[in-house]
């Protein structure tokens, strides 16, 4: 990120540049749940896809201003897979987060053992994605900053790197251009970038490349599953045949679902 | 009793009403609740009284004339007593729920459409699943729209806080959305339009109904995709926006498991389709197989005659 020097020129500082990445189940994927708890055993695993929009940002902001991008995980071991994946769309450094002691944590916990990853890693700004596929939650992103002492930006649809990161965010009516100064964590909503695919060269990179491995403090977790079930089955529906019926529809919207 | 906070969803001005659903979702989790109004102008927490809340605070502050997460997140926890914290799972309500729990070292749990006691739901993998949750001492909680009836309106009693934060993100320019029409994600009625509406121009015929019934208009990603005209902005679904509101239409829409997960959480579903077997009816309360150049006319004329 520029920084001012005495004589009012720019200095580019190298960024040391997270991105968070996380597996989930693909999105495809059919849901089971078996007994209380869904049964991810079949389910093929992918970066959730917003983190994909993280990854491009950040290698965005590299190209840029120079600097380092790290992938990072919190998970066990078969989370190395996608840190793997980040590496072949071309990340330097993939390092996950773990201690064998965690089971089920909830978002305090997570939240936590993620920021202090981050500052081990001494990065200066972070990108995640605007909710994880499995979570749908969307809490990741500021809770660490906010744990960083960070600025944070959300859902964020475009980001340019001159003099500064400036990103496109969401406001009531319209979405605003923000610029970010310091250290912050921004979180990516899909918006007009095209992420970029791993290439050959990559994936060949990839294969070798080793996963760093770190462990970190959490505390316990006030959170704890009880269930997990299927979605609610609605009633079947009434159907109707052609065009015209959309007339008995819009009465029974009005005089049987009272919604109009 | 145990304490809550309820952060005051507040739109163009003035409060929002799921603001009144809160309220009956903190009484629900058995906690007395305090509502607290993020302003720049504590008049508007005079609309922020609801029966069952004995206390009203306006945090009044320079920061709130734009969002910033982290100065909101200050400024609302220093003016909010303890308890458990409940927002409206709107994007920015659930980000800033997000840094108040983390300042307060609380965990979150975003978009709960049940509670039982301390048993909170909300849905996971984009609703294939709903997860439930026991929670125990004090957490954040973010509350789905259109869930909780909606408490009712009585005298607030205000006190005004003055509280600022330090703002981290400086605003350079807001873009206007380019047409007047409501978001989606703002929305309590969508009409949608997929790849069946075979032209971005055919999305006119979507927002006369649109027009009718006060509705956003949304797409499904082919459209986004397919269509320069259909911005993202648009999209509902999976990468686009979740949402929930009392009516949704789908017209020319497959039903693809990625779009049910933006959408499948509405009240009322309606489906336009020309093929039956369409995945979309299985999930629609009330299913039109034709055309959409046969149904919509029909439709649009029959919701006109009813809402004149
Ligand atoms: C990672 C990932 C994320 C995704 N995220 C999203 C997302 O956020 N949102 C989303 O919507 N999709 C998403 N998708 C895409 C999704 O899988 C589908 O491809 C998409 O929803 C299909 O859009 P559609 O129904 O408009 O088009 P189609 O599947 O092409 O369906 C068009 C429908 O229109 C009907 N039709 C055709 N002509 C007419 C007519 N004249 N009148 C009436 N009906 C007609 C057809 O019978 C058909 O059912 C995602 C996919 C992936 C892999
Ligand atoms: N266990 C994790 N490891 C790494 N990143 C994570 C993890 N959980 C969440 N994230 C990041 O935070 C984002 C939002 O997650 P969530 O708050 O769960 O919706 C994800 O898209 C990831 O970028």
């Amino acid at each position: 990120m520029g920084q001012t020097t005495p004589k009012g020129g720019w200095v580019n500082l190298m960024p040391n540049i997270v991105v968070l990445v996380k597996r989930v189940p693909d999105t495809n994927a059919r849901i089971v749940v078996s007994g209380d708890r869904v049964d991810l055993s079949a389910v093929k695993w992918v970066i959730s896809p917003y983190d994909e929009f993280a990854i491009e940002t950040a290698l965005q902001h590299k190209e840029a201003d120079g600097g380092t991008v790290t992938a990072l995980t919190l998970g066990p071991a078969d989370s190395d897979k996608v840190l793997k994946d980040a590496k072949a769309i071309g990340v330097d450094e993939i390092v996950r987060v773990w201690n064998d002691t965690w089971n089920e944590l909830d978002s305090n916990a997570i939240q936590s053992a993620l920021a202090q990853a981050v500052t081990d890693l001494g990065a200066e700004v972070v990108y995640c994605g605007k909710t994880a596929a499995d979570t749908g939650a969307g809490s990741t992103g500021p809770g660490v900053a906010e744990r960083l002492g960070w600025a944070s930006v959300s859902n964020i649809t475009d980001a340019s790197f001159a003099g500064g990161i400036t990103v496109t965010t969401p406001v009531e009516g319209g979405s605003a251009k923000v610029s970010v100064s310091g250290n912050a964590v921004i979180s990516c909503d899909k918006g007009s970038m095209k992420v970029r695919k791993p290439n050959v060269k990559g994936i060949m990179m990839a294969k070798r490349a080793q996963v760093n491995v770190v462990s970190a403090d959490a505390p316990s977790s006030s959170v704890t599953i009880v269930s997990q079930s299927p979605p609610p089955a609605k009633p079947a529906g009434k159907k109707y045949e052609g065009g015209s019926s959309a007339e008995e529809v819009a009465r029974l919207l009005r005089d049987e679902a009272n919604v109009i | 009793m145990s304490e809550s906070v309820i952060i005051a969803e507040t739109s163009k001005g003035s409060i929002a009403p799921v603001t009144a659903e809160l309220v009956s979702a903190a009484i629900a989790l058995g906690t007395s609740p305090t509502v607290v109004v993020p302003c720049t102008d504590a008049s508007i927490a005079d609309g922020a009284g609801y029966d069952g809340v004995s206390r009203t605070i306006a945090v009044k502050g320079d920061c709130f004339a734009n969002y910033d997460a982290s100065s909101w997140a200050a400024a609302i926890d220093a003016a909010a007593p303890s308890g458990i914290i409940i927002a409206a799972a709107t994007p920015q309500s659930k980000d800033v729920a997000a840094r108040v729990a983390a300042r307060r070292g609380l965990s979150i749990v975003q978009d709960v459409v049940a509670i039982d006691g301390m048993n909170l739901t909300s849905p996971i993998y984009s609703g294939k699943a709903m997860q439930t949750v026991s929670v125990s001492g004090d957490a954040a909680v973010s509350v789905r729209a259109n869930v909780f009836p909606a408490a009712s309106s009585s005298a607030a009693n205000v006190s005004v806080v003055d509280q600022s934060g330090d703002v981290a993100t400086a605003v350079q320019e807001i873009i206007a959305r380019a047409s007047e029409r409501l978001d989606v994600a703002e929305a309590n009625i969508i009409i949608s339009g997929g790849r069946g509406m075979g032209s971005p121009d055919n999305f006119s015929h979507l927002e006369k109904i649109a027009d009718v019934l006060g509705a956003a208009v949304g797409a499904s990603r082919a459209a986004v995709d397919t269509w320069d005209e259909i911005p993202h902005s648009m999209q509902v679904g999976q990468t686009g926006k979740t949402v929930n509101p009392n009516l949704y239409i789908a017209v020319g829409i497959s039903g693809a498991i990625q779009h049910l997960a933006g959408m499948r959480s509405s009240k009322y579903i309606v489906a336009v389709n020309k093929d039956a077997d369409a995945p979309i009816f299985s999930h629609a309360d009330y299913g039109i197989v034709a055309t959409w150049e046969e149904a919509l006319p029909v439709l649009e004329s029959a919701l006109s005659s009813m809402m004149s």
